[in-house]
């Protein structure tokens, strides 16, 4: 196994045009036990750890553009504001020692449906910016989850960063594993309120062959809150509401039975955290339209 | 003659510092919590070599043929063994019967068993070559359950048995077989006012040391080898290892190297003679050390049961009888599992007065991963059945479940199942009375100015509720443990203690052959030696087989036996000073002749506090060296009919009270409380034993809510070994452990202590399950829960 330094971004991309099955590695928190494990024995390691620019993140008008590198550590302290649902999957990422070496670039690499970043991605809603020598492009996230453990991104391509909607609205993310920390995700859920558009976004995490959104039930809840007027009048959502988008979220999803957790549960689950998680955004939207009108 | 006593007065004595009853800091902490501590797996050598061992990818399944050529042609190789090449007559080892082969002859019996083993210069090039040799496999049907191992024409796991129990079990594929006769159940249960039955089932837990199997193996000049090894009994390694290598005790000569953690996985042989044969095949040092995934196939693991019980007990709240059967999967090879046997036997109805019984326990061979020691020692799966049904009686008879435990506590004086008499304290109903009447933690805990802080919910930093679906429980349960070695077992310890003057100052140095696998004995041992011979400075010589046998870190023993074997040569070498010090200054001083005379503060003292003389100057240029043996009482063996005989040396007793925070809709658990109570006889070091009762109740902890290795059931294949998979306890996930010690001495013991390593993994698991039974009104009658078996989903 040959281990490649690049000491510039323009050399990762050189580097990887040249060896288009290495695999890059940051952190290392996933590619490492991988290895460890002899899942996988790649012919090139592709370390991107000298190029500083990968884990800075700039923050714009309406959307933040992370660097693929940065920890989940600096995410959780730093973009709680802008990036809300990924703060809060960012900490329940492993421990604090794993969050202080991975980050998104790494969760989207792998494109595992286990990965704890891929719901609130998908719920907030962005793209992925991916360069090679040839160049670079954004591809949309909703576009970026191919299959099992595959993505969008062409064999010479790297991951530069990720280009994030700043959040407009709430947004929340919940994780079902047996154990109260430390533990990949039997099943995960991302939901981000978007005011500025009446939309609800989604992301399902481990139910599924790769991260999804549960399109039909965004649908489904912008149309009845559009119908309602929920979004002028601050209303509670109807718990019909609210049950119909639980079970079009359980609908949505397509888990497997495996040693975590059966896919009955996951289907149960998916629902109780869709509709808790329905709840806690729209009071969070109501106590903001609340302090707005007070003020 | 001056007579010297047992020096109890000293441990509230200042004169000797760091004395028995004081905590004292373990020797090894700073270095275990900064990571300098060297542990088995940090060994090196130069031009050391490493081994790999090859294991079978399946179940049960005959080996047609192997072909190492590949291998052993890859650069860098330095041998490649299977089966074949077993320098001597003697192919297998066990801890009780040699039934397991060095490497596999003629077919694998469960999934991971080693094959083949590859000595090169690199690990990687190790495990590549070992992926060139090619094993080709018939496949046999698996054993995985009691109906598939007793049916009429099951496979034999062990064809032709000559062990000393097939004489007795009513299947071949039955290890041993125990049961216990004592009244009459039958008429017993006409008495009955209500009876209560059920079936239980308890995963299989995994001991989940941190440190893997590791170990160096260095050729000797003589011929010998020198084996250094993270291990819990030395000298049983070494009894199972020389025959394998065709070698005389005296040429393998084993050091303990930083054990990283054991609970009864490190009793049987991991990669103690593969290394040693690699090194002598090779005549290079070899090291061996597993990873994770490897580890969960390198050693035993806690076997899962099955149980059926019955209790009766009339309105007043009496239990009449018990009716039990527990069969426990021992996996393809023996292990500990006869032992295992007997305990969950004599063990299976807990700390309660019950007269007429029927009991019967039994061991399988299967395809299954093997089973033996862990922590608890098939005390665990009986406690978690018995206590699930005492609170099912409770529940009929419309009594208070800690209340229908305390009618029906034991004491001192109780007879066994087995008929042995409890002759020491068994404060049990004591135990309950301490638990319940602890203030309980405020409800909806979680709940902060800031809103709700997740970390005290269920699903923690998850963020699954802020306590929608949340309701509490609170359960209670009490265990009962064996303490040592049990059934006619010549269970002894040996220590070598010598006294000498280093720089003028009187220095102990306490050499044993046991274990630290981190219970603290290094501690103890010194606290020991400062208490009986009155100096400062103690130093623990590495563990070795150049002394005698220490027995085994396990069964809650090693205070109670080594530390009672340090005591005792102690008093020995005190005798020997004494000695010398009447031989010397006898008539200085009349007290010399009539008082009682103690070591204590660099002195020797009289009972009356008097200093005769410094034990520098009594020692002067002489060097006191002895080693002696300690032994408990003997015991007998249970009755392979009745199961009757003074089985055990001590009980011990532990007491939990859970409270649960239960997510009902999602099926996750919060355990916010874990109070314990227990009796420890004598504490020696405090602090270590509330770190052994917080350990043993975590442990307890994680079998209850999330520990399971899962085998699946049609392959006999284990699915998750990886900490990714089988999850133990966070920090997250214990609880407030609140403990409350006794200390009833046990006249019979060394400071009237009591072993306490296991009780509190017996009652905590049950407790947390009565806890969540409470919460959700579920049954659950079976543990690990899972969040599906909550949900029903």
């Amino acid at each position: 196994m040959e281990f490649l330094r690049p000491a510039t971004w323009q050399e990762a991309l050189a580097a990887k045009a040249e060896h288009p099955t290495a695999v890059p590695i940051a952190g290392g928190t996933d590619v490492m036990v991988e290895i460890n494990f002899d899942h996988r024995r790649p012919d090139h390691l592709l370390d991107l750890n000298r190029i500083a620019e990968l884990e800075e993140w700039e923050t714009g008008e309406d959307t933040v553009r992370l660097g693929a590198s940065v920890p989940y550590s600096r995410i959780m302290a730093g973009l709680r504001t802008e990036l809300p649902g990924l703060a809060l999957a960012s900490h329940t990422v492993a421990s604090p020692q794993i969050r202080n070496r991975g980050g998104v670039g790494g969760n989207l690499g792998t494109a595992s449906p286990a990965g704890d970043a891929h719901p609130a991605l998908l719920a907030g809603g962005g793209a992925v910016e991916a360069e090679s020598v040839r160049g670079s492009r954004l591809i949309p996230i909703d576009d970026f989850y191919t299959g099992v453990k595959r993505n969008a991104l062409a064999p010479d391509e790297l991951i530069r960063a990720v280009h994030l909607k700043k959040a407009t609205g709430p947004q929340q993310f919940s994780k079902v594993g047996t154990r109260n920390a430390m533990v990949i995700a039997v099943c995960a859920f991302g939901i981000a309120l978007h005011p500025d558009t009446r939309t609800v976004r989604t992301g399902i995490g481990s139910a599924a062959p790769t991260p999804i959104r549960a399109k039909a039930a965004e649908e489904f809840l912008a149309a009845a809150m559009d119908e309602a007027g929920l979004w002028d009048s601050g209303k509670p959502v109807p718990p019909a509401v609210a049950k119909q988008f639980a079970d079009l979220v359980s609908g949505a999803a397509n888990p497997i039975d495996d040693v975590r957790g059966t896919a009955t549960y996951r289907r149960h689950a998916l629902g109780v955290m869709a509709r808790r998680t329905l709840g806690w955004t729209w009071q969070q939207y109501r106590d903001h339209q609340g302090s707005k009108s007070c003020a | 003659m001056g007579i010297t006593r047992t020096p109890t007065s000293l441990t509230q004595s200042s004169a000797t510092r760091g004395g028995i009853g004081e905590s004292t800091l373990r020797p090894d902490g700073t270095l275990k919590v900064t990571g300098e501590f060297a542990y088995s797996s940090d060994l090196w050598h130069e031009d050391m070599l490493w081994g790999y061992t090859l294991r079978s990818t399946v179940a049960h399944a005959a080996i047609v043929s192997i072909d190492t050529s590949e291998a052993l042609a890859t650069s860098g190789v330095y041998a490649v063994l299977t089966y074949d090449d077993l320098p001597t007559e003697v192919k297998h080892y066990g801890l009780e019967i040699r039934d397991t082969p060095v490497l596999a002859h003629g077919k694998v019996r469960h999934h991971g068993e080693p094959v083949a083993l590859v000595a090169a210069d690199h690990p990687e090039t190790a495990r590549r070559a070992a992926a060139k040799i090619r094993v080709e496999y018939d496949a046999l049907p698996v054993i995985t359950d009691e109906a598939s191992a007793t049916a009429p024409d099951a496979v034999l796991v062990h064809e032709g048995r000559d062990d000393h129990h097939i004489g007795h079990v009513p299947h071949p594929n039955i290890v041993h077989r125990q049961p216990i006769v004592r009244g009459d159940a039958d008429r017993a249960a006409e008495r009955a006012d209500v009876v209560v039955s059920g079936e239980y089932v308890f995963g299989m837990q995994d001991q989940a040391f941190l440190g893997p199997e590791s170990g160096l193996a260095v050729p000797a000049e003589d011929g010998g080898v020198d084996l250094y090894v993270a291990t819990q009994w030395l000298h049983s390694d070494l009894r199972q290892i020389a025959p394998v290598l065709g070698l005389p005790e005296r040429k393998v000569r084993m050091t303990l190297s930083g054990v990283g953690g054991a609970f009864g996985g490190r009793e049987d042989l991991s990669m103690q003679i593969h290394g040693c044969l690699l090194a002598l095949r090779t005549g290079k040092p070899v090291k061996i050390v597993y990873n994770r995934f490897e580890s969960f196939f390198g050693h035993v693991h806690r076997h899962p049961a099955r149980l059926w019980y019955e209790h009766g007990a009339t309105r007043n709240g009496k239990l009449t009888h018990v009716r039990c059967r527990i069969v426990l999967d021992g996996g393809a090879y023996a292990s500990a599992s006869p032992a295992v046997v007997g305990n969950a036997a004599s063990l299976s109805i807990g700390p309660y007065v019950v007269e007429d019984v029927d009991i019967e326990a039994l061991a399988l061979y299967t395809n299954n991963p093997p089973c033996g020691a862990m922590r608890g020692f098939g005390a665990v799966q009986a406690c978690f059945a018995y206590e699930a049904q005492m609170d099912k009686v409770a529940a009929e008879l419309g009594m208070d479940p800690v209340e229908f435990r305390q009618v029906n506590a034991m004491e001192q004086g109780t007879v066994m199942p087995t008929g042995q008499t409890v002759d020491s304290p068994a404060p049990v109903a004591e135990l309950l009375r301490r638990v319940k009447s602890r203030p309980l933690p405020p409800e909806r805990q979680w709940e902060t100015t800031e809103g709700a802080d997740v970390r005290a919910l269920p699903g923690g930093l998850s963020n699954t509720t802020h306590g929608e679906g949340v309701v509490r429980g609170v359960g209670y349960a009490v265990g009962i443990k064996n303490v040592g070695f049990s059934e006619g077992f010549d269970d002894y310890s040996t220590a070598r203690v010598r006294m000498q003057v280093i720089n003028g100052e009187p220095v102990a140095t306490v050499h044993t052959a046991m274990a630290e696998v981190g219970q603290g004995g290094v501690t103890v041992h010194a606290q020991i030696a400062r208490s009986e011979l009155g100096v400062t400075q103690v130093t623990i010589q590495p563990a070795d087989t150049q002394v005698g046998s220490a027995g085994s870190t396990s069964a809650s023993r090693q205070t109670y036996m080594t530390g009672g074997a340090v005591k005792n040569t102690c008093e020995a070498v005190r005798e020997k000073v004494l000695d010398l010090g009447r031989r010397r200054f006898g008539s200085y001083h009349p007290a010399w002749a009539t008082a009682e005379l103690l070591l204590e503060g660099g002195k020797v003292v009289t009972d009356g506090g008097e200093a005769l003389a410094d034990i520098a100057d009594v020692l002067e240029d002489d060097v006191v060296d002895l080693e002696l043996e300690f032994r408990h009482r003997p015991t007998q063996a249970f009755d392979l009919r009745t199961g009757q005989g003074n089985g055990h040396v001590q009980y011990s007793f532990a007491a939990h009270r859970a409270v649960v925070e239960v997510d009902t809709e999602l099926g996750l658990v919060k355990v916010v409380e874990l109070a314990c109570a227990q009796d420890v006889g004598k504490a020696l070091n405090p602090l270590s034993v509330v770190g052994q009762i917080q350990g043993g109740t975590t442990q307890g902890l994680g079998v209850a809510v999330m520990e399971e290795i899962v085998v699946d059931p049609k392959t006999a294949l284990v699915r998750n070994p990886s900490f990714t998979d089988y999850l133990i306890p966070t920090i997250l996930d214990t609880p407030t452990i609140p403990v409350d010690v006794l200390e009833l001495a046990d006249e019979h013991a060394p400071y009237g202590l009591r072993g306490i390593g296991e009780a509190p993994t017996l009652s905590s698991t049950p407790a947390v399950l009565a806890a969540i039974r409470q919460a959700t009104g579920l049954e659950l009658n079976r543990t690990p829960v899972r969040p599906e078996h909550l949900t029903g989903s």
